[in-house]
């Protein structure tokens, strides 16, 4: 850091130039969020919830089980975005924040792989569970 | 660091002055409810979904425990009202951050940040969160009673 200009004790810290990155996909996972989560949320209002084969079979047709994963990315991806923003605010302390954001990850994409994991589960036995 | 620098200058927020603005109370409520998303939200979700998958019995354990069990023990005839308590919550806070995040999406345009507009829609925000939960959740009630 040295005891130079403020502007050369500030270079190369901050959001070490991948604030913009972060800033973009967090509003290009908002629109994925806008349209997937509001199909999603039309299509419970719609369906018979406490009917498991009518969800099933309904979860189970190629362009519904597609939507749910491009759903659980985009939500998975953006809540990882976001969460991270919290941390970073209010987790203090290089090693804390270092162990939030590892358990971060393993939410954010361990969430994303069952998630998709189940959605290609019921897609594969096209609800033949039922 | 920030707050030593030379001079003795005058540094924000000026806590003299601090008054509380709607604006500032929808931007604290999208983290607030992002991050309740992103946490219940998102585990609810994983919950259901994975109990779809797993086949009847276990998609029955899940509606028992969280929204109706035919014979309700007292257990789940606390979790039933718990459940319901918290898919509330849920659906008020997905219409809280999406209101708020169309907001902000304008916002990143560079338009709506005059004073009176800028209130205007932060206001705005709150009201049709609370107008769209209620509008589910009646849609929801007057389907259980005739459907």
């Amino acid at each position: 850091m040295g005891n130079g200009t403020s502007l050369g004790r500030v270079r190369g810290l901050g959001a070490s130039h991948h604030g913009t990155g972060h800033w973009l996909q967090q509003r290009l996972t908002a629109l994925g969020n806008l349209l997937l989560v509001g199909w999603f949320v039309v299509s419970l209002l719609r369906l018979p919830l406490g009917d498991h084969g009518a969800v099933l079979r309904w979860a189970s047709n190629p362009m519904v089980a597609l939507g749910l994963i491009l759903m659980v990315v985009s939500v998975f991806w953006h809540l990882r975005l976001g969460l991270q923003v919290m941390i970073e605010d209010y987790v203090h302390g290089e090693a804390a924040r270092l162990l939030a954001i590892v358990l971060l990850n393993f939410y954010a994409i361990g969430g994303a792989a069952y998630g998709i994991f189940a959605i290609a589960r019921i897609a594969f036995s096209g609800g033949a569970a039922a | 660091m920030a707050g030593k620098q030379p001079g003795g200058r005058p540094l924000s927020p000026h806590l003299g002055v601090y008054k509380w603005a709607p604006s500032m109370a929808v931007s604290i409520f999208h983290r607030i409810t992002g991050d309740g998303l992103a946490i219940v939200g998102a585990l609810m979700f994983l919950w259901w979904l994975g109990a779809l998958a797993a086949g009847p019995d276990a998609y029955a354990a899940f509606l028992a425990c969280v929204w109706h069990d035919p014979d309700a023990g007292s257990v789940h005839q606390v979790t039933n009202i718990l459940g319901k308590v918290v898919l509330v919550g849920l659906t008020w806070a997905f219409f809280q951050h999406l209101f708020s995040g169309l907001r902000h999406l304008v916002l990143d345009t560079g338009a709506g940040y005059e004073l009176r507009i800028n209130r205007l829609w932060s206001i705005l925000v709150f009201v049709g969160a609370i107008l769209a939960t209620a509008a589910v959740w009646l849609y929801i009630a007057q389907e259980a009673l005739h459907g």
